[in-house]
């Protein structure tokens, strides 16, 4: 029982090694730059990492197709670079020799292209699948564009000023004017008192100062 | 409120100190100009020494101007229609034409207003809406006219003034910058609504905050990367250009432009001070500070620029760098932008054909810094695609469009106040009518007239009136109150005036220069400007996506009634100097053969020399 396994499992491989060349017609071409995206932080490129790779492929895979059990000896991996490179391509789990075509593959890539960056901490630009391009996200567009939050804000603040200016000169014009009628009033009522010495025109500067300036 | 004169005039308002009037001043001569106009010829006519010419002008041209302006505002103490007036009434055209010219230029410049408001109001956003190219209609790429250029340029292009291809395709009103337009207008308004009073205030903020941003700008610029090179660009001495006598012309323009003479505005703000002021330290303190803010702005646009072109650079080397890593499958980050070059001359003798085949771009800074743009160009798409580079980038953008706005407000004070001085003096409202509502008044109908602006060409109108009102007409009313003051009214005249002003008569620096120096420049100035003009016909540039070699601009030649147009803007104003002067001596030339009383300013109707006839009549 063990032994079959083992041959069956050999075999799929050898024929998975046969099915994945660089240029297969049903294949992508995955390029990873850990170091751009990461920097310092950036994680060695692995076996490990593959398995990973290799994993999120397969879920992805069974996310587009329902049904299908995807494993991860589906998802077969050649010609790997320094890179980091690599093909792959992505055998049926019904007939381990044949392949999943072409746009089978760039649909599950697609819709699941978030998950696998984020398994690698990577992005659309970093974890480039040749061929596919990625989504371009769609713009946010608000209900009421900023700007003219900005521009209601910015008049309402003019317009006020304005209005505020305007009703100020207003009113200390009358202010202005109920003055000067005051002042008026009381010329009024200082000449009467003056006239009483006598007809004619009152001149100040002939008034009885005697008691003030006395000698 | 400010302090109101004696009941010898009809209360002039006045300052309420002397620095409001200097930074009144100063703020009408520093404007965009300083910042994107300064900048640009010093780069391309050899750095350091564009400053050889532009320091002359300023001094033979410039400084006496200025001083003349003051002077004799601050003396006759009238706006710039009054002024002409008193001195001569055949000069009384100059007033005219100066009002003219302020108003046409203040509805164009608050059109760039309007524009600088626009940008000031999407700074808010995350991210910034010239970063990035919108998506076409159905989502599967980018918009194709943004693919093609970048994203700063369709923005400006294409979302601020959705600019036909043509001058002659006008398009219709674009609603958004109407109501930008309407903003700038309530703006300079609210500023302008107690006149003097208003103005005074406003200036504190709007002539200091320009300096105040233009440091901030220099310390972040000099630590980002590649401002050095930008500097070092900027200033490195070509003293070939010294030859090219354009150099010299465009030098003594900039000078005279800059310092914002013959509009008017400068007399208008004179002739509310004092009586014992002394003008000659005011005018070479603006005329000095204008020329340091010119210098000023230009290390901090060039720092900016600098790093903007070194990011360029490093955009490009990074393309090349990852085509060379994808083709060679190289580990990822071992060529960097330090070693690239090592890379590159192994990879060439190692495998010549493979890198040829790649097409790698040539990348060299110089190219980058060779970019050079001035006006709306600099500021609109250059600086703000730099930027956004910038770490913070809304912040930045926010402090430099507020800095021009400020710029562009104290300017506009200038020009508002050369038109409402010579209303106000020619009592042409009725006194009943209080100030405010002329304020408003004019306000709305130099909004009306700038709605040509805000139609889909308005772009190209804007360059027609900027290039052409903006220039020979000032030039021509500046020689007239040069000739004006000192062969009207009389060297002596004027001596006089300035001794009883300042103290001391004018020294003989002076005297030289208005005599015979300056018109001698202007005139030649006014006739080399003129000439070289008129030899090419005008042309201009327009955004025509349709075009083969888009992104660059298209070279079309104005159509004739657009020339037609041209002439026009360039007569009107300078047509009024002729005709009044006209009028005015039909006038005394009727007067005289009546009468023999003598064109003077001293001449008063109620004495007239009775001759023998009219005696006898009388007995």
């Amino acid at each position: 029982m063990l032994e079959k396994t083992f041959f069956l499992l050999c075999l799929s491989s050898a024929l998975g090694n046969e099915l994945c060349t660089p240029g297969a017609s049903d294949g992508y071409k995955v390029r990873l730059s850990i170091n751009t995206a990461l920097g310092e932080e950036a994680y060695p490129w692995n076996p490990n990492e593959m398995f990973l790779f290799r994993a999120s492929l397969a879920f992805a895979m069974r996310n587009h197709i329902a049904g299908q059990i995807f494993e991860v000896s589906n998802i077969v991996v050649c010609d790997e670079t320094p890179r980091v490179s690599f093909w792959f391509v992505v055998t049926s789990p019904l007939n381990p020799s044949e392949l999943v075509n072409k746009g089978n593959v760039e649909e599950a890539v697609r819709k699941s292209r978030n998950r696998i960056n984020s398994a690698f901490l990577l992005s659309d630009n970093t974890l480039e699948f040749v061929g596919i391009p990625p989504t371009l996200a769609a713009p946010v567009s608000p209900d009421t564009p900023p700007w003219l939050i900005v521009f209601g804000v910015v008049m309402g603040a003019v317009g006020a000023g304005i209005v505020a200016v305007l009703v100020l000169s207003v009113v200390q014009k009358k202010r202005k004017k109920s003055r000067k009628t005051e002042d008026e009033d009381t010329e009024v009522e200082i000449r009467p008192k003056a006239m009483e010495n006598g007809d004619g025109v009152y001149n100040p500067s002939f008034t009885d100062e005697e008691p003030i300036t006395q000698m | 409120m400010g302090k109101t004169k004696d009941s010898g005039e009809e209360e002039r308002p006045q300052w309420d100190n002397k620095v409001q009037y200097l930074l009144t001043c100063i703020g009408f001569a520093v404007g965009l100009g300083n910042v994107w106009r300064f900048p640009y010829l010093c780069q391309i006519y050899g750095g350091g020494a564009f400053l050889i010419p532009y320091l002359i002008a300023l001094v033979f041209v410039g400084l006496p101007l200025l001083y003349l302006e003051l002077a004799i505002g601050q003396r006759l103490r009238k706006g710039s229609i009054g002024v002409w007036n008193s001195i001569s009434p055949m000069l009384g055209g100059l007033g005219v034409a100066s009002m003219v010219v302020s108003f046409l230029v203040g509805i164009f410049y608050n059109t760039i207003l309007a524009w600088v408001l626009w940008y000031f109001f999407h700074s808010f956003q995350n991210p910034l809406p010239w970063s990035q190219c919108p998506l076409n209609e159905n989502l599967t790429g980018y918009n194709v006219e943004c693919e093609k250029s970048t994203p700063s340029n369709y923005f400006w292009y294409r979302v601020t003034l959705n600019v036909t291809p043509d001058i002659e395709m006008s398009g219709s009103l674009q609603w958004w910058m109407v109501i930008c337009l309407a903003s700038a207008w309530c703006i300079v308004y609210i500023c302008f609504i107690k006149g003097i009073q208003s103005i005074g205030k406003a200036v504190y903020v709007t002539a200091t905050f320009p300096y105040l941003v233009l440091t901030i700008f220099l310390i972040r610029a000099l630590t980002l990367p590649g401002a050095s090179d930008g500097l070092t660009y900027l200033f490195t001495p070509d003293w070939e250009v010294l030859k090219n006598p354009q150099v010299w012309l465009d030098a003594a323009t900039q000078i005279f432009f800059s310092l914002s003479i013959a509009f008017g505005g400068l007399i208008a703000f004179s002739s509310y001070n004092g009586e014992k002021n002394n003008c000659e330290r005011d005018a070479l303190v603006v005329g000095i500070i204008n020329s340091a803010t010119s210098l000023y702005a230009s290390i901090s646009i060039f720092a900016i620029l600098g790093f903007k072109a070194t990011t360029g650079f490093n955009k490009c080397l990074q393309e090349n760098i990852l085509d060379l890593t994808n083709h060679f499958e190289f580990s990822d980050q071992n060529i960097t932008l330090e070693n690239y070059d090592h890379w590159f001359e192994y990879l060439n003798q190692t495998s010549p054909d493979q890198v040829a085949s790649l097409q790698l771009r040539h990348c060299d800074l110089q190219t980058f810094l060779d970019e050079s743009a001035s006006g709306t160009g600099l500021a609109f798409i250059v600086f703000a695609e730099a930027v956004v580079e910038m770490p913070g980038s809304q912040i930045w953008a926010l402090l430099f469009f507020v800095m021009l706005f400020s710029l562009g407000l104290s300017s506009m004070f200038g020009n508002i106040e050369g038109v409402l001085t010579p209303i106000h003096d020619l009592n042409l409202v009725p006194k009943w009518i209080p100030n405010e509502l002329v304020t408003a008044i004019t306000c709305l109908v130099a909004f009306l007239t700038a709605l040509i602006f805000t139609l889909a060409s308005g772009n190209y109108w804007v360059e027609v009136f900027n290039t052409y009102v903006g220039s020979v007409p000032l030039l021509i009313i500046a020689f007239f109150e040069l000739i004006g003051v000192i062969y009207v009214r009389g060297m002596k005249t004027f001596s006089e005036d300035i001794e009883f002003m300042t103290g001391k008569k004018p020294n003989i620096f002076w005297k030289a220069c208005w005599m015979v120096i300056s018109p001698l420049m202007l005139l030649g100035v006014l006739i080399a400007y003129v000439v070289t003009q008129a030899q090419k016909h005008p042309t201009y540039f327009a955004w025509n996506p349709e075009y083969e070699l888009f992104p660059a601009t298209e070279v079309k030649p104005y159509p004739d009634w657009v020339f037609a147009i041209i002439i026009l803007l360039t007569v009107l104003p300078v047509i009024s100097i002729p005709v009044v002067f006209v009028y005015k001596l039909i006038v005394h030339l009727k007067k005289r053969s009546s009468t023999r009383a003598q064109l003077s300013p001293y001449s008063n109707d109620g004495f007239e020399v009775e001759t023998q006839e009219q005696g006898k009549q009388r007995a």
